[in-house]
């Protein structure tokens, strides 16, 4: 297959997906299959890509044919290429887990071609080379998670779902007007071209206004101190499989969205941002993990250690050096896995006791001891005890920090990670070990339940198992983040690929 | 013509943002709209106005005539308009489920999902 067809093909096969699953509404059986089976299509296309990626260095199409800059670029590189892998990884786990809230009902045909949907505006930010058009998947992706969000319909998803939309279409809007005013000042949205018109300092003279704004359109959709409210407020509400899915995607299209701006387009801009980064990264950390510390219900609390994640990951941007971006990279990969996972056991959790409030919960440890390895696995990687995967992304960010000597944030880093323990050990002691409190016993369980769980259980280990593997065999993969942070600080082969690619229609 | 457009969009933008601190649902509705006009009328200006020179291609010739306006802004505008239209309706049906779940169109009164 050529270059540019297997670039369009990562937006095809979702956006196929989409289309069949909703004319094939009419059957469950023949839905549900092809809904599974298009995620693992996916993930086969997005594997080819990576390897084609990591051999080539940058693939660039131009949609219909029009050449950059005036066409809107598809274009791979290392970092783009992994992200897809991973969300298309991702996207085959919750397709396989959401298959027992569908069988039960509890979500209906809907839920298939918007999840395809919303992997389409996923994959789309990560391969577009085009500004407005990475507006343009935002949207899709948005519209997508705005009805997931709100599917079953219960007082607290609308009242979360507010929030969501509200913040969310706000930060749209200042996008837009950023994107707009870069556009009337260098007359072209092309991301390569932009970075090419901004090595002249005098164009990049004006764009102060345009940079914070699209800081914050980005760093709202990121997660970032101050702009998270949303999420700790709305990600707990929805099904799990939703929440899942949301959990592992959703904020780090926005941390990918900074990385991409502060290597790319706006690294001639980044020398002014780089303090407040630093500091808004430190921020985040914090907020997210004393968030966490506050509240006793499992979905909460993970929702509140996204936000504290993302911290370590902007830290790693903000640092720019090559290890520090390197870290970033890898703790993009490794917290994709790590929280999809947590979210994939609090559901089945959930699921086994009828509630996710730690008061109410005890002795999984006693009763489902294979439920307590499964969460024992992504917890403790999450708060990065070694030599599970959450480990050696710490370990690269922080020992980045310290080599260029930003003590404070660093410390702040470190402490960040012994509450992260904290908050899973709390997690850990009060649903696992305690004995179940005597005023709530669980639910009776029904016949032919084991069997029911596989769906449940099956992506939860794969996944357990991947964190182990990234642990224990991380070196190869922290070598694909080393080149993929070496690309990303030396655009020019990026820049060239785009300007250069010659068209290719799908 | 440019000032009456800059004064438009920063009285679009200061309505918006008064309205979305409002503590009525529907005004958050009224407010996320105004934003979004100002947000497309200021991307259309901020590419430069250029009156009575359409982009049309000459019979023959193989490039608009020097100085014709620049349609590429229009085209970003009409999109942001069909996705701001899309985002509206939905607002408004997320709203009145909401409204009709909680009995109130407070917004002091949504508090639930955050509480401790």
């Amino acid at each position: 297959m050529s270059d540019a067809g297997l670039l369009f093909l990562q937006l095809i096969v979702p956006a196929a997906t989409a289309t069949v699953c909703m004319i094939a509404r009419g059957s469950a059986r023949v839905q549900h299959s092809i809904g599974v089976m298009g995620a693992a299509v996916a993930l086969a296309a997005a594997a080819a890509l990576l390897l084609r990626v990591d051999s080539v260095g940058v693939l660039a199409a131009q949609a219909g044919g029009w050449a950059a800059p005036f066409g809107i670029t598809i274009v791979a590189d290392r970092l783009a290429a992994g992200m897809v892998l991973i969300s298309a990884l991702v996207g085959l786990a919750v397709a396989v887990y959401s298959l027992r809230d569908l069988r039960d009902g509890a979500l209906h045909w809907e839920f298939f071609p918007l999840f395809h949907l919303l992997l389409l505006g996923v994959q789309g930010s990560f391969l577009t080379g085009d500004l407005f058009n990475l507006y343009v998947w935002f949207e899709v992706m948005l519209v997508a998670s705005f009805v997931l969000l709100t599917l079953g319909n219960r007082a607290s998803q609308l009242e979360g779902a507010l929030k969501y939309v509200m913040l969310n279409i706000v930060a749209s809007a200042l996008f837009l007007v950023g994107a707009g005013l870069i556009y009337g000042k260098l007359g072209t949205l092309n991301m390569a071209d932009i970075a090419v018109k901004l090595q002249d300092p005098q164009e990049a003279a004006l764009l102060h206004t345009s940079g914070v704004l699209l800081l914050a359109a980005f760093g709202l959709k990121a997660g970032l101190f101050p702009l998270f409210f949303w999420l700790p407020a709305s990600y707990h509400t929805p099904r799990v499989a939703v929440s899942a899915v949301f959990a592992g995607l959703l904020t780090k299209v926005g941390v990918y969205a900074l990385m991409r701006a502060y290597t790319l387009f706006f690294a001639a801009k980044f020398a002014d941002l780089q303090a407040l980064l630093l500091w808004v990264a430190a921020a985040t950390m914090v907020t997210g993990v004393l968030g966490a510390a506050a509240h006793f219900e499992i979905r909460r609390i993970l929702s509140f250690h996204i936000v504290s994640q993302i911290g370590y990951m902007v830290l790693g941007l903000a640092l720019m050096t090559p290890l520090a971006l390197a870290g970033a990279i890898f703790y993009l990969g490794h917290h994709i896995i790590v929280k999809t996972n947590l979210f994939f056991v609090g559901g089945i959790v959930e699921h086994l006791r009828g509630t996710g409030e730690l008061s109410k919960l005890g002795g999984l440890y006693k009763h489902a001891p294979w439920l307590a390895a499964l969460f024992f696995i992504p917890a403790f990687s999450l708060g990065g005890i070694p030599p599970l995967s959450g480990f050696w992304a710490k370990l690269a960010v922080i020992k980045a920090g310290l080599e260029a000597q930003a003590w404070a944030v660093t410390s702040i880093a470190l402490l960040v990670g012994v509450l992260t323990l904290f908050s899973m050990t709390k997690i850990w002691a009060e649903a696992f070990w305690k004995r179940q409190p005597d005023d709530h016993k669980p639910p009776p369980r029904p016949v032919g339940a084991r069997r029911k769980l596989i769906p449940l259980v099956l992506p939860s280990a794969v996944f357990a198992s991947l964190t182990i593997v990234i642990g224990l065999a991380g070196g190869p993969l922290f070598a694909f983040a080393m080149r993929a942070s070496a690309q990303l600080l030396d655009p020019q082969g990026y820049i060239e690929a785009v300007l250069r690619a010659g068209g290719g229609a799908p | 013509m440019n000032l009456v457009l800059a004064l438009t969009i920063a009285v679009l933008f200061a309505s918006g943002i008064y309205c979305l601190m409002r503590r009525c649902l529907m005004r958050l509705v009224v407010g996320l709209i105004l934003l979004g006009q100002g947000a497309n009328l200021l991307v259309f200006a901020a590419a430069g106005l250029t009156a009575g020179q359409p982009a049309l291609v000459a019979e023959g010739a193989s490039a608009p005539p020097p100085g014709a306006a620049d349609p590429l802004p229009q085209a970003l505008v009409l999109t942001a308009i069909v996705i701001g239209f899309g985002l509206t309706v939905f607002s408004l049906t997320l709203l009145n489920r909401a409204r009709k779940a909680s009995g109130t169109d407070d917004v002091d009164a949504f508090n639930r999902t955050d509480a401790v």
